[in-house]
């Protein structure tokens, strides 16, 4: 680790110059993008600080409890993230729930897991490794889930009549439903599949970036990137699988009916 | 024979119904009034309450799907959610009599579905409602997009089955139709069915 090179605080405002510099282009060509560049700059300058201050106080805490604490307010966000990325999410608490359980169950699953199994910090709940591990899988195993569940209920609400067809022609309501599930079950697939088929021919993964920027042996870099992109695929697939069956067995009733009325009415706008 | 007794959702009924072998019981009524809820109530499509018995055997003694095979129901908009017509055929060696009686050529089931004309959509959801050989059938407006011949062959097939003892329940806003296939008309009026008053015609 001796080649990592500190930053100071100059250096990351010397980097935010280019972006002050695609405003004012924006700005001189009335592009009208640079009031959002630089809000969204601001924003991200806050967020991450804060997170830093954050991460940095709970790793010197170093105890199990506000480490349970914090992974679980992350969940709270991203349930309430996976239900705003959906047109159409379940009506009522449901809407936050399925993205809850099924993030929590899979997400917590394959994080406990590779703490205990494979990256084994002393103790296995060290915050350390367990939040940023914990963060990245849920941050794709939510996109996974939304994209699915917003797929899964856009497609049942649009393919109502072919859904009540097959239905109607004395299929079960699992049958009948078979090509809309496909299509979610590749909607939220999709993302993680790109992702590992892209990595290291066209992009190198962040993770794998800062480790070797901090000094990494390269090669133990990519290893580290394999396990967590397994872990990430793994616990995206199962998240994906459990909400979009999950959602299913909500929607439709045991009298092989389609119940769209349990999906929350349609919003205005956007 | 088609019973229905005290079949009523939150927005119509309760319907008591018996629709006898080979009887056409054939229903008008304003739009809006529960006509398509009745007839989707009967398969259990939708949440209901009451019985609903065909030649004795309950419905709640089977699965939903399975009492949907014994009792067809053509909706008024068909849907389709393969490319090629063929796709949607359980038993395709059941098809090509039913084409010809329909006026649809052989070639057919090579067809694409966006390319369906609704005339062409809406024979061939009926050819696909019977090739499972349903033991009573139910149809939405069945000729509402229709010409006068290929109204003609559909009516023609719906005297078939019923000559064959099945009982057909018929929403329509086609007073001659009706006629022709002699089917008792009845009235449904803000979710209640009743007796047509010629009067009210």
């Amino acid at each position: 680790m001796s080649g990592y090179l500190a930053l100071s605080y100059l250096d990351v405002a010397l980097a935010a110059l280019f972006v002050l510099l695609t405003a004012a282009i924006s700005l001189a060509a009335r592009l009208g993008l640079e009031g959002r560049l630089i809000l969204v700059s601001l924003r991200m300058v806050i967020q991450l600080l804060l997170v830093g201050l954050l991460l940095k106080f709970l790793f010197a805490l170093s105890s199990p409890w506000p480490t349970l604490l914090a992974a679980l307010f992350m969940l709270a966000m991203a349930s309430r993230e996976v239900r705003a990325r959906q047109q159409r999410p379940l009506a009522g608490i449901r809407g936050y729930g399925l993205g809850a359980t099924t993030m929590l169950t899979a997400g917590m699953l394959v994080t406990v897991v590779a703490l205990t199994v494979q990256i084994r910090p002393d103790p296995w709940w060290a915050p350390r490794y367990a939040l940023p591990l914990f963060g990245m899988i849920l941050g794709n195993t939510m996109t996974g889930v939304s994209l699915a569940l917003d797929g899964l209920h856009g497609a049942l609400v649009r393919d109502r009549v072919a859904v009540e067809a097959r239905l109607l022609l004395g299929h079960t309501r699992f049958r009948a439903v078979q090509p809309v599930l496909a299509g979610a079950l590749r909607a939220g697939f999709t993302p993680i599949l790109n992702a590992m088929a892209a990595t290291g021919v066209i992009s190198l993964p962040g993770m794998m970036t800062g480790q070797i920027l901090a000094g990494v042996d390269p090669q133990e870099a990519v290893k580290y990137q394999l396990l967590i992109m397994f872990l990430i695929a793994g616990a995206t697939g199962l998240g994906v699988l459990a909400a979009v069956w999950g959602s299913l067995l909500f929607l439709t009733d045991r009298r092989d009916r389609l119940c769209l009325e349990r999906l929350a009415p349609a919003r205005e706008g956007i | 024979m088609l019973v229905i007794e005290g079949l009523r959702s939150d927005l119509f009924g309760p319907v008591d119904l018996t629709v006898a072998a080979g009887e056409c019981v054939a229903i008008e009524g304003p739009s809006g009034s529960g006509k398509t809820l009745f007839l989707r109530a009967v398969v259990d499509l939708d949440p209901n309450r009451g019985g609903v018995r065909l030649d004795g055997s309950r419905r709640e003694a089977m699965p939903a799907w399975r009492w949907r095979r014994l009792v067809g129901m053509v909706p008024a908009e068909s849907g389709w959610w393969a490319d090629r017509v063929g796709a949607h055929f359980e038993r395709p060696e059941m098809l090509p009599p039913l084409l010809e009686t329909l006026g649809l050529p052989p070639e057919s089931p090579e067809w694409e579905v966006a390319r369906l004309s609704s005339g062409e959509r809406h024979r061939l959801a009926i050819a696909r409602a019977l090739c499972l050989e349903p033991r009573a059938l139910l149809l939405d407006e069945p000729t509402a997009s229709l010409d006068p011949a290929a109204t003609e062959r559909v009516e023609g097939l719906l005297r078939r089955f019923m000559a064959a003892g099945g009982p057909v329940l018929l929403v329509t806003h086609d007073i001659g139709q009706a006629r022709r296939l002699s089917a008792r008309r009845l009235v449904m009026r803000r979710g209640r069915l009743g007796e047509l008053r010629e009067a009210a015609e």
